[in-house]
């Protein structure tokens, strides 16, 4: 007897729902009815596979079924455009589509739902709902709003694309760079959410974290010789690999330098750091490729002692010239602290301005407390307080905050 | 095939002296020859100031007239064109280059019935 349960099929939609979607919507030009059809053919799956047994290729299998179902679908539709429609793709008798064709439809998929007409938390829900096959519930919890408003802004996105007509296609070579970092952008801003979530009580969101190191993954494999890829990839693989690390078990949060090293992933890191080799060897790298750098060195010191502080610096200085940001200057004031000690690092401080984020005012605490000026370290750790949303972020800053008082 | 509204975003303020005006006109008048020569081109105009608009509302089974614009901003449509595109890809080149034209901001919004 074939032993199929619920979860060999939630298996296989976690695997297969963004390639079946991107197939189809091409075969019907429609992302909801694209969508329809695949959720017909997964429906199917459930009534079928625990008898039948699971299909050979179980990916194949929804592509074939969801274009049937499509088929199906629109002959029953009334409309003459619809019923055209069905012949056109009955005609299309073609055998299940290979590998490089899928890729192609993969890439569209991405870009369209990355695609610069669109607002930037509509990209990202769009592309956990349309690459990752995440539900909406999911997404939801993921950035912590209701699920009826990312229902809203998943449909309000969907409506665009069609409406305003976004192509489904992969941007020209001359728009690609520009629209390859918007693709980039959109992973990015998933692992961010899920690395530090910007309020909330838990520190790490992981379903997120995992869900950015699997589109980045994918998007790997799909842009294989693309260098700013490899170096998201790298970027998102070593922060991942300190998982474990950065949350001690009470849940509160483990700086860097205090990390049990030995709770690393070392799969992860050694998988990092020979992303940023290859990297590294084609030159003249971008930001991801030069953050991804800064991990790795991080990722080989064996103890916090033992950090390349210079590297980090000259990659920070590297990194700086590139992207030329407040967060930037903060980051590269925190290893200038390591190099020049914390008196030259606080002179650059007061020439930031960064409003509305506790970032600076905490690493302005955390020189002043190393500079024994203490009363200067508690007002700026008010500051930070003053400013910072996440739950675990607080509860460092406020322990930070005693030890200052507590001494003075 | 399907159309676009590009709208020109102006803001509220006096026109700008020839000297400004005309090198940009003649800018706009060399893409909207573009248009044409590409079969693009459907419809363009420029509008005289917002305080030039006048308002008509459905009142009790009436119409009242009031004076305009409808609504009071610092930026206003001060022009437009309607294009035939493609997709969204093609409709935002058009975009661009009505902008860098104009240096104005332009706003391109899909038409749901052409002709009717």
């Amino acid at each position: 007897m074939p032993d199929v349960r619920a979860p060999d099929v939630e298996a296989v939609f976690r695997e297969s729902y963004g390639r079946a979607v991107a197939v189809l919507t091409r075969l019907l030009g429609d992302i909801d009815a694209a969508e329809e059809a695949v959720q017909d053919a997964f429906l199917t799956a459930v009534q079928r596979w625990p008898a039948d047994g699971v299909p050979p290729s179980p990916a194949g299998w929804i592509v074939t079924t969801a274009r049937n179902r499509a088929i199906d679908r629109l002959r029953r539709e009334s409309t003459r455009a619809d019923r055209y429609r069905a012949a056109a793709l009955l005609a299309d008798d073609s055998p299940p589509p290979e590998e490089g064709a899928v890729r192609d439809d993969r890439l569209r998929m991405l870009f369209t739902c990355c695609h610069p007409a669109l607002a930037p938390a509509a990209r990202v829900a769009l592309t956990l709902r349309l690459v990752g096959g995440l539900s909406t519930a999911e997404i939801a919890h993921g950035f912590l709003v209701p699920e009826a408003t990312m229902a809203q802004r998943l449909v309000r996105a969907k409506a665009k694309i069609r409406d305003a007509r976004i192509p489904y296609r992969v941007p020209a070579e001359a728009d690609l760079p520009d629209r390859l970092s918007g693709v980039l952008a959109v992973v990015y801003l998933v692992y961010a959410e899920g690395h530090t979530a910007s309020a909330g009580e838990g520190l790490l969101r992981t379903d997120l974290c995992a869900e950015a190191v699997r589109l980045a993954r994918e998007l790997a494999e799909l842009m294989p010789d693309e260098p700013k890829v490899l170096g998201l990839l790298a970027l998102v693989l070593l922060s991942e690999s300190r998982r474990a690390a950065r949350v001690a078990p009470d849940g509160s949060l483990v700086p860097l330098p205090e990390q049990d090293r030995w709770r690393w992933d070392a799969a992860l890191v050694a998988e990092g750091q020979e992303l940023v080799r290859r990297c590294l060897r084609r030159g003249a790298p971008g930001p991801y490729q030069v953050q991804a750098a800064i991990q790795a060195v991080h990722s080989d010191a064996a103890t916090a002692a033992d950090t390349d502080w210079g590297q980090v610096l000259t990659l920070y200085d590297h990194l700086l010239a590139l992207t030329p940001s407040p967060v930037v200057a903060l980051n590269r004031a925190v290893a200038v602290v390591e190099v020049h000690g914390p008196a030259a690092a606080l002179a650059l401080l007061d020439a930031l301005d960064l409003p509305r984020s506790h970032l600076l005012p905490a690493v302005r605490a955390d020189l002043l407390r190393r500079l024994g000026r203490r009363a200067e370290a508690a007002a700026a750790y008010d500051a930070a307080l003053a400013l910072a949303g996440n739950a675990t972020e607080r509860a460092f800053l406020e322990r930070r905050r005693a030890e200052v008082a507590g001494a003075g | 095939m399907p159309q676009y509204l590009l709208s020109l975003i102006q803001p509220a303020g006096p026109v700008p002296p020839p000297e400004v005006l005309d090198p940009i006109m003649r800018d706009v008048a060399a893409v909207t020859e573009r248009m044409r020569a590409t079969g693009a081109w459907v419809f363009s105009a420029g509008l005289h100031a917002p305080e030039t608009a006048t308002v008509v509302r459905p009142a009790d089974g009436d119409f009242l007239v009031t004076d305009g614009p409808y609504v009071e901003a610092k930026e206003h449509v001060g022009g437009f064109t309607i294009v035939e595109a493609e997709d969204l890809d093609a409709a935002l080149a058009w975009g661009r280059e009505v902008a860098r034209a104009t240096t104005l901001p332009v706003e391109v919004r899909p038409v749901a019935n052409q002709g009717v």
